[in-house]
């Protein structure tokens, strides 16, 4: 049901570009009003998410701990998985942003007889989703070019490190195996496995659509549809210093893949792709194991009723006397 | 539980499917079956903690006398808990439903219940914030995975997070860090505020709160126990020994969960502590007020866990103690090593803790002022303080479950198993996917070891059980050490079903029996009292099954 609708949704936006572009010619919307107000609300978006999970203290200490604690100095404590400084809290996060860590760990139980598990290693989601992930970002350096003039030198050399293999397979990146590859395990693994199915909503299909639509249609220009890409850069440019002029005369395809990408932006802060931002804000993850050491305080700590030692005692003193237990009063 | 039953038919009930219904997660449906649900709360313990909503009632009647605007301070709940903990809202937004906590969980693994994958039994939750608290659920209802919050939907969270034993293994595995444990102890205080809570743990939390521990034991009951164990110490050791009461001065108070001096095999663990105190002369006492260790107001709100917990600061300084000692309990230590110190700290009335027979400052206690008794006695046996025989341990071949709280909320892993390597000559290691931070839970943590909901524990203990089992027949393993009350309580039944024949022990009932004492007459038993020279180690079993070949990756 979810992959339907979201398929459906898809399909209604590529429909919506070209009557838009094709039949009423609203050149100037699709490439000028639109991408300006995806790009508006992906930033206040972003920037209400941070600070509304920003308004809401963090009352505990509540770290996991993945590791030996720090204790007596002979045991050697984990500094990463139970971090106890400031270094390790950042390692810690660093690992998980960048090496996907607790992906890394992932395993899968079976039943190998009634009752009886087996727990195997399992690194398709590991690495699917790293793939996805890193393909996205280095494809998102490349497109660096078109917003900088001079561009670079990193983006230069990124794009061609990614494209290291055009010698053998002309035009082709690296990247581009890469993100279609993770983005297609994503989709396929939602599908085939029965407990991902059943709790796959339409917004996760409909995130998976979005983003295979923006790759394919661009993939569909680097190969087949060539794009002008002096043109493409001279309308970015215009765009960032605020002189728009609207990107004529440009394939059908191009209005596709801006008009996916701006929807992308926009619907980014509001959607589960907001984890990008959220994953540094995580307390299991970004607290130190410390709380034994430094007292942590909570912001909106108030007083409780509590059994007093006077009112226990008031109940118990006959018989505390009776077995010549010590009290406070006679 | 009925052990006579035909085991048959028991297997085809506990049977494991993994195929999800064909009904969509979002309609709830529940079913309030014998055996996977706990009873509510007593009227009496209700009314002693003047709880709200106070009121007979049963999960399996249709009406669960709720109060008329019951929604409307779930959602004001809801509202006021989001603006108060982070973690609730961050956890409620980020989850991407990758699926990778789904079979981390025990509860699921054991049940095969789709509502038990913890990211589902968030989203039970997540529907209803979406809902009423996002705009995308606001306009998009449904097809945004929000939903309405119905009775049906309460009573699904009555069911389900009450099967969350809060262990925080999906924590671990979830690459954003989303710890199902936070998402529970929400959704329970969601629940009580409309009066839905279980006995089990309203029981022990009023029962604490008016005699200072979860059993109720009075004063008098406390001081006739410890007498008795001073006796029983005498009779294995010869020794006679003292054990302090509410004692002023004292340099250290100890504090154990209270079935360590009331239940068994909690007993054995117990004599174990007061046969190291005793041997190493430590300047100690018990006390009646802060006669536990262990606190079940956490499974309950955090509100409930503060008056609760405030029993220990507030023992420490009217006993004019330097610092706190803590027995072996798994939630217990969740409480003192990441709540106690916010909660009800600063214990600026007491010193730095520092062990008065070697001299070690625990540094990493500096501030909480209370000592893990794992980290107290790995620095005894480290310093050569303890002279320990492991033969008398010799009858028992080990292995050790890491109670979740220690491992996951603590990272107190490695302490107790230097000490187990010292004080026993037979130490195995369960398969590395089911110990340390991958610890499997008894599956009755979190307030839920009671007896009618035996099917949810049996069924959630099922991978702890297993792994178990592996090392039983592997390696002959007889002994199951843990540093955790409710385990001690938990797993032998456990056991005893899936798993016949094991024994379940603390680790300071090892360390009992392994030190010699100055002056100690030859020890003709172990704390449990069995013969020791007729006790020989079992031998490994030659028929390994099917299992052989295949490594740790086989439990």
């Amino acid at each position: 049901m979810g992959v339907f609708y979201s398929f459906l949704a898809t399909v209604a936006i590529v429909l919506c570009v070209s009557i838009g572009v094709l039949g009423l010619g609203w050149i100037s919307l699709f490439t000028i009003v639109i991408p300006y107000a995806a790009a508006g609300l992906f930033i206040v978006g972003l920037i209400y998410r941070v600070l509304k999970w920003g308004s809401s203290p963090v009352p505990f200490h509540i770290p996991t701990t993945s590791g030996q604690q720090r204790s007596l100095p002979w045991i050697k404590p984990n500094n990463i998985d139970s971090p106890y400084t400031q270094g390790g809290v950042l390692a810690r996060i660093a690992l998980e942003v960048l090496c996907f860590r607790s992906l890394f760990w992932n395993e899968r139980v079976e039943l190998k007889r009634a009752y009886e598990l087996l727990f195997k290693r399992n690194l398709y989601l590991w690495f699917g989703g790293l793939a996805f992930h890193w393909a996205l970002l280095i494809i998102l350096i490349r497109h660096l070019r078109f917003f900088t003039e001079p561009v670079p030198s990193f983006v230069l050399l990124i794009q061609g490190l990614d494209g290291i293999v055009q010698s053998i397979a002309p035009a082709l990146f690296i990247s581009n195996l890469f993100i279609l590859g993770g983005l297609l395990y994503l989709f396929v693994r939602r599908v085939i496995y029965p407990q991902m199915r059943y709790i796959s909503l339409p917004s996760d299909y409909l995130a998976l659509f979005i983003l295979l639509s923006v790759v394919f249609s661009g993939l569909l220009m680097r190969f087949f549809f060539k794009a002008d890409l002096v043109k493409v850069k001279g309308w970015v440019m215009g765009m960032l210093s605020f002189n728009p002029v609207p990107l004529e005369g440009m394939t059908l395809l191009f209005y596709i893949h801006l008009f996916f990408i701006s929807f992308l932006i926009a619907y980014f802060p509001f959607s589960k792709m907001i984890h990008m931002a959220g994953i540094f804000l995580s307390p299991t993850r970004n607290l130190s194991n410390h709380s034994r050491h430094q007292r942590h305080i909570n912001p909106w700590d108030k007083p409780v009723k509590v059994h007093t030692y006077e009112e226990y005692e008031d109940e118990f003193r006959e018989v505390m006397k009776e077995v010549h237990l010590p009290i406070e009063k006679e | 539980m009925k052990m006579a039953e035909d085991r048959a038919s028991q297997e085809e009930r506990y049977r494991i499917d993994y195929t999800p219904p064909k009904r969509s997660w979002m309609e709830p449906n529940v079913q309030f079956r014998k055996g996977t649900y706990c009873y509510p709360a007593s009227l009496k313990h209700q009314k002693y903690l003047e709880l709200p909503n106070q009121r007979e009632w049963q999960p399996t009647e249709e009406d669960w006398k709720l109060p008329k605007n019951w929604k409307e301070i779930i959602l004001e709940g809801m509202k006021d808990r989001l603006g108060r903990y982070r973690s609730f809202k961050l956890f409620l937004d980020i989850c991407v439903r990758c699926g990778a906590c789904a079979d981390k969980c025990h509860s699921f693994i054991g049940s095969g219940d789709p509502k038990n994958m913890p990211v589902l039994r968030a989203e039970l939750l997540r529907s209803v914030y979406r809902r009423y608290f996002t705009l995308t659920g606001r306009i998009f209802g449904r097809l945004a995975g929000a939903r309405e919050l119905t009775e049906d939907v309460l009573k699904e969270w009555f069911y389900y997070f009450y099967q969350c034993t809060e262990c925080r293994r999906c924590s671990v595995f979830c690459p954003y860090g989303i710890d199902t444990c936070e998402i529970t102890m929400m959704a329970r205080e969601l629940l009580n505020l409309v009066g839905c809570n279980i006995n089990w743990i309203v029981e022990p939390a009023s029962n604490c709160y008016r005699t200072g521990n979860h059993l109720g034991v009075a004063p008098h009951a406390f001081k006739t126990t410890m007498d008795f164990a001073a006796d029983e110490v005498k009779e294995i050791t010869g020794i006679e020994i003292e054990i302090p009461i509410n004692r002023k001065g004292a340099e250290v108070l100890f504090i154990a969960p209270s079935a360590d001096y009331f239940a068994s095999p909690h007993w054995y663990t117990f004599l174990g502590y007061l046969i190291l105190f005793h041997e190493i002369g430590l300047d100690y006492t018990w006390s009646t007020y802060a006669s536990e260790g262990g606190n079940f107001g956490l499974f309950h709100s955090m509100e409930l866990a503060k008056r609760l917990n405030a029993k220990m600061y507030a023992e420490a300084k009217r006993l004019k103690v330097k610092w706190i000692l803590g027995g072996e309990c798994g939630h217990m230590w969740r409480v003192i090593h990441q709540y106690m110190d916010t909660l009800n700290g600063p214990a600026d009335f007491l010193g730095e803790p520092v062990s008065p027979i070697t001299g070690t400052h625990f540094e990493n206690a500096r501030s909480t002022k209370m000592v893990h008794i794992g980290e107290f006695t790995a620095d005894l046996v480290k310093n050569n303080k303890l002279k320990l025989d492991p033969s008398r341990n010799d009858h028992w071949k080990v292995t050790f479950h890491d109670s979740c709280n220690t491992a996951r909320s603590m990272g107190l892993i490695e302490e107790p198993r230097y000490i187990l390597h010292q004080v026993c000559n037979h130490f195995y290691e369960m398969p590395e996917n089911t110990i340390k931070e991958r610890t499997f839970c008894c599956g009755s943590g979190s307030g839920l070891g009671s007896d009618e909901n035996i099917e949810t524990r049996l069924r959630g203990g099922l991978p702890r059980a297993n792994a178990v089992k592996y090392v039983k027949e592997q390696f002959g393993v007889n002994l199951v050490t843990c540093i955790c009350a409710i385990d001690r309580a938990t797993l032998p039944p456990l056991f005893e079903y899936w798993v016949p024949g094991m024994e379940v022990s603390g680790l300071h009932e090892l360390v009992g029996n392994a030190i010699v004492m100055k002056g100690e007459s030859e020890r003709k038993t172990d704390l449990r009292g069995k013969i020791l020279n007729s006790l020989t180690p079992p031998s490994i079993p030659t028929g390994r099954g099917e299992g052989e070949g295949e490594g740790h990756d086989h439990v």
